[in-house]
């Protein structure tokens, strides 16, 4: 009996040693996007103006401007906050998008409808909605939120000449519009170069295409362009930063609803 | 054509247009104003109920724009929002407001925002009872969604527990009606000139106003007290029958607005408990909303209405409403388009009566810079019901707005 007991554990301390030693493909997964998302960590705030070009698939094209304000939520179980404010078209003018965004829930949205000065809670159970009719789901525009996820890591291997890590993604968020995506991170300043959605079916229907990265201090980086390319429609979108400013003073009351309508 | 613009409205017109481009110049980029001219033309297929009326056609025009300048440490903002219409049949739809030129200045502790205003209060679709701020610019569209410019001063704090707003109102404004060549109108016109106020409540009695907002999770909630002039006025006939009297009452009322959003759903609840003019009765709304996400794939995304009204006022003291007992059901489709187009669809039934009043939107937006607009109303009353002297104006009125 004793003998049985001395053997059992160290067969557990076998096992927990070939465990510590030998990452997984999804420790290794996580452990890479982790890096990813944290050398972003400490931006704080940050406002961008961007310009949206859709596209459709006669190539007839519209342009829209806005400007995004964002608070980071140091707390990775917690999404940030942010304020989508547009300029054009000139019948949306005014028009702004309040988001707590939640890891696994559905989030809080506000949209403050400048027409009748209203600001209106809506659902957002459909985070795998349109984007004010782009090519981008909500979900894709919240998406670097660590704990969103499950990863497993696939393989090494190149992207326009990079060498990249190439890493399943699969969303923990039950109405998501994907059952996975291929994501493709850079090894050089370890960012996402690529993102391709799988659709409920398991059809490849989307790739975003993130290019012309700049540094804004340590390890910050932003992508210039993201470009959403649609399969089944042949539609895109492509939205291409203005400028963007970190570290701006915004209050915690900015991001309330009850805010929205002082914008 | 017939045109009666007040000179002086218009010379105020002139000194904010000019207002507007001194501080565009000044301000250089950080102002920005987007003019916009809309075409209307309404139709109503049925000939008028009452003498005077118009016949058939409406065309009419209107000018307006969106000006804001936000000053670089984004804590100070001016807002400005001119509106003219000119209606080539009812000159009293020919008209000139400010709906909005006001500043707001956000301080460490506190808010302010002063001028002329737009507040919207409440949840519901059909009817807010507890939006109390602004009076009805009735003359534009009989339902109870355009808004005329409201001078304010308002003090605003926000706190762990929620937001807290002081509103002081000046001036008080009263409700346009069409005039005698208007359709959807009572069979009197309302005398504009020998408005009528209880306990000398004219001009600048001044009204109070406090706001109480807070979210907690799914749960959006607004208190409200107001005392002051109420918006909606008694109409009593003249002397002699032949026009209507405004009479402007003493108002003091309660409220809340709460709104829980749960998932696909929206619940909302408005309740006003008030005292007009002596009479107390209570003005509520219940609702249900329910959307159906990217519909059988097609991108479509599909809102259903449901709405209770009910409202116990003795019309016989105080202003009269259409919405006593009745039930409220819509629908809403939003395509997700470029163009973002969208229908809505709805009726409000009295329950008791069966009068009805339905109507269908449709809106998308043309290129970049143009908007069309098609709104189809339509009226059924029994004959000894008030909604019965509309009966005869259900119409169709096409809109499109080009924006420079």
């Amino acid at each position: 009996m004793r003998k049985l007991f001395s053997f059992i554990i160290m067969i557990g301390l076998f096992t927990f040693s070939s465990f510590s030693n030998a990452e997984t493909s999804q420790e290794k997964g996580f452990r890479i996007a982790a890096k990813s998302d944290r050398m972003d960590n400490g931006f704080g705030t940050s406002i961008a103006k961007l310009t949206m070009t859709l596209t459709n698939s006669a190539g007839d094209s519209t342009k829209r401007e806005l400007e995004i304000k964002t608070k980071e939520k140091p707390n990775e179980n917690v999404g940030d906050k942010s304020v989508t404010f547009f300029f054009t078209p000139p019948d949306v003018e005014g028009t702004a998008l309040l988001s707590h965004s939640k890891i696994l829930d559905s989030d809080d949205q506000w949209l403050y409808l400048p027409e009748l000065a209203r600001v209106k809670r809506i659902s957002s159970s459909n985070k795998s909605g349109p984007f004010v009719g782009s090519e981008f789901a909500f979900e894709d525009l919240t998406a670097a939120e660590l704990g969103k996820y499950s990863y497993e890591w696939l393989e090494d291997t190149t992207l326009d000449g990079l060498k990249v890590d190439k890493i399943k993604q699969i969303p923990l968020y039950q109405r998501s519009g994907y059952t996975y995506l291929i994501a493709y991170i850079d090894k050089d300043i370890n960012q996402l170069r690529k993102i391709e959605f799988f659709n409920r079916g398991g059809a490849h229907f989307k790739t975003l295409t993130q290019s012309e990265f700049k540094n804004y201090g340590g390890t910050i980086y932003r992508p210039m362009v993201q470009q959403m390319d649609n399969h089944l429609t042949g539609k895109s979108t492509t939205l291409r930063v203005e400028v963007y400013e970190f570290g701006i003073e915004l209050n915690e009351n900015e991001f309330k609803s009850s805010a929205l309508s002082q914008l | 054509m017939k045109m009666n613009l007040n000179p002086l409205r218009l010379a105020s017109f002139k000194i904010i247009v000019l207002f507007a481009m001194i501080s565009s110049s000044a301000l250089a980029s950080d102002f920005s104003f987007t003019p916009s001219v809309t075409t209307e033309f309404r139709y109503f297929p049925e000939s008028p109920a009452y003498d005077g009326q118009l016949e058939y056609f409406q065309p009419s025009i209107y000018f307006s724009g969106e000006g804001r300048w936000i000053s670089k440490d984004r804590k100070k903002r001016l807002q400005f929002e001119p509106f003219l219409r000119v209606d080539v049949q009812d000159d009293e739809r020919s008209h000139f407001d400010i709906r909005e030129l006001n500043y707001s200045q956000r301080f460490s502790n506190f808010d302010l925002l002063i001028g002329n205003a737009q507040i919207f209060w409440g949840v519901a679709e059909s009817r807010n009872v507890v939006d109390v701020i602004n009076q009805f610019d009735e003359v534009e569209n009989s339902d109870e969604t355009d808004k005329l410019g409201q001078p304010l001063i308002r003090f605003g704090k926000f706190t762990d527990i929620g937001r807290f707003e002081v509103y002081y109102l000046p001036y008080f404004r009263e409700r346009t009606f069409p005039g005698v060549d208007g359709r959807q109108r009572a069979p009197l016109t309302v005398d504009l000139d020998n408005a009528e106020y209880d306990e000398g409540r004219e001009g600048w009695a001044g009204d109070f106003a406090l706001r109480y907002q807070h979210q907690i999770d799914q749960f959006d909630i607004g208190i409200h007290v107001f005392t002051g002039t109420a918006r909606a006025p008694f109409l009593k006939s003249n002397g002699e029958g032949t026009s209507h009297i405004p009479i402007y009452q003493k108002l003091t009322q309660g409220g809340v607005d709460i709104q829980r959003t749960w998932d696909a759903w929206l619940l909302k609840l408005e309740v006003v408990i008030a005292d007009q003019s002596g009479d107390n009765f209570t003005s509520n709304v219940f609702g249900l909303e329910y959307t159906f996400f990217d519909f059988s794939n097609s991108g479509i995304d599909i809102g259903i209405l449901f709405e209770g009204l009910y409202d116990n006022r003795d019309e016989n003291k105080t202003a009269s409403t259409l919405f006593e007992n009745d039930i409220f059901v819509g629908a809403r489709f939003t395509w997700n388009d470029f163009q973002e187009s969208e229908l809505l669809f709805g009726a409000i039934i009295d329950w008791k009566t069966g009068s009805m009043f339905s109507s269908i939107e449709y809106e998308r937006r043309i290129g970049e810079n143009m908007k069309f607009e098609v709104e189809a109303q339509y009226f059924l009353a029994e004959d000894s019901e008030p909604l019965a002297q509309f009966e005869r104006d259900s119409n169709l009125t096409l809109k499109l707005t080009r924006y420079y």
